[in-house]
């Protein structure tokens, strides 16, 4: 979508645009930039940060000689939904030693996606144990590869021990259907959530 | 050392950019949107090559931080100093992120994007 005549100088200042994010996390190779690109508007970009092993997330290089540095790249796409309204898409490196990373990645995020594949269910436990810690609202999408053995969803949560309240969702990454059926649970659970909190009379900033 | 030698150069050698400096002077969040009017643009071709081609890159359309960087293809923590830098100078426009307080500002928003996301 184009700005084309839009004049952020201009008449439109006062709210301007707004943007969002969901993150989407899982082990390596379970299908997040598939997932990201099967709904994103571009293909999806990758941007890359320097990071010190400290875990602090400064990239400065007069720290750098001598200390053990890695750069973090983070794969994301976008979805203009309206001229003043985008959602952006980030998905998470997956090892647990880039858990600083996520920290910047989750910050003012709606809610996040685990993505599950059946057959390396641990891959999953560093992102969920990282969410529920953050309390950031977070559904479980189990994304049925070919040839993996099919779980029932009570199967599933007992081995992630994820509670009743937890949507668990089949998906798909390469389709882009159930990726928005996805996304939209991701949106719901953290609207549901964002009330029984609002109900109990407690905010519950994220990040 | 030549830093182009140096595995790690390529990747510290562009705080050259930012003066060695890696605080930015605002935070910025990654999915924050800046947008650039050809007035801004042509202003920042003052302002070196670096901001110049952040500022064509918003140019026409509004563009996240994290998009910047990656089509400018510099780490993250260059291209937020340099937005930051941007955006005190009056040469890129920083719209707000998602508002992370106030139940009904959030509620309308994630409303938004639900409906945004059941009509695509
Ligand atoms: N059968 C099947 N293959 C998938 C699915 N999602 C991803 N893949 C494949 O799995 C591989 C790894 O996916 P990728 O998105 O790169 O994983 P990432 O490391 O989590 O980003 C790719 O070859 C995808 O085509 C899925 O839902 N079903
Ligand atoms: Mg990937």
């Amino acid at each position: 979508m184009d700005f084309a005549g839009y004049d952020p100088a201009g008449s439109r200042q006062s709210r301007g645009i707004v943007s969002a994010k969901i993150v989407v996390a899982g082990g390596f190779g379970v299908g997040k930039t598939t997932l990201v690109g099967a709904i994103s508007e571009i293909t999806p970009l990758t941007t890359e940060a320097l990071m010190t092993a400290a875990g602090v997330g400064i990239d400065d290089p007069s720290k750098v000689p001598g200390k053990e540095t890695t750069t973090v790249a983070m794969d994301f796409g976008r979805i203009t939904m309206a001229q003043d309204l985008i959602l952006y898409l980030f998905g998470t490196p997956g090892q647990t030693r880039f858990w600083f990373m996520w920290d910047e990645i989750i910050r003012g995020a709606v809610g996040a996606a685990v993505l599950v594949d059946t057959r390396r269910i641990t891959d999953a436990f560093a992102p969920l144990d990282y969410f529920e810690n953050r309390k950031l609202p977070y559904v479980v999408a189990l994304n049925r590869f070919d040839g993996a053995d099919l779980y029932e969803p009570d199967e599933i949560r007992e081995a992630l021990a994820i509670s009743a309240d937890v949507p668990l969702v089949m998906c798909d990454a390469r389709d882009r259907e159930s990726v928005k059926q996805v996304l939209v649970t991701v949106v719901e659970h953290a609207m549901i959530r964002l009330q029984a909190e609002h109900g109990r009379g407690f905010p519950a900033p994220v990040g | 050392m030549d830093p182009r030698r140096d595995p790690r150069g390529a990747l510290v050698r562009p705080y050259a950019v930012t003066r060695g400096r890696t605080e930015p002077s605002r935070d910025i969040a990654l999915e924050a949107v800046l947008t650039c009017s050809a007035t801004q643009v042509a202003e920042s071709r003052f302002a070196g090559h670096d901001k110049y081609r952040i500022a064509t890159v918003c140019e026409g359309r509004a563009q996240s931080l994290a998009e910047i960087a990656a089509y400018t293809r510099m780490p993250l923590g260059v291209a937020r100093v340099l937005v930051a830098d941007l955006v005190a100078d009056g040469l890129l426009t920083l719209h707000t992120a998602a508002p992370a307080e106030g139940f009904e500002e959030r509620m309308e928003i994630l409303g938004r994007v639900l409906s945004g996301l059941r009509r695509l």
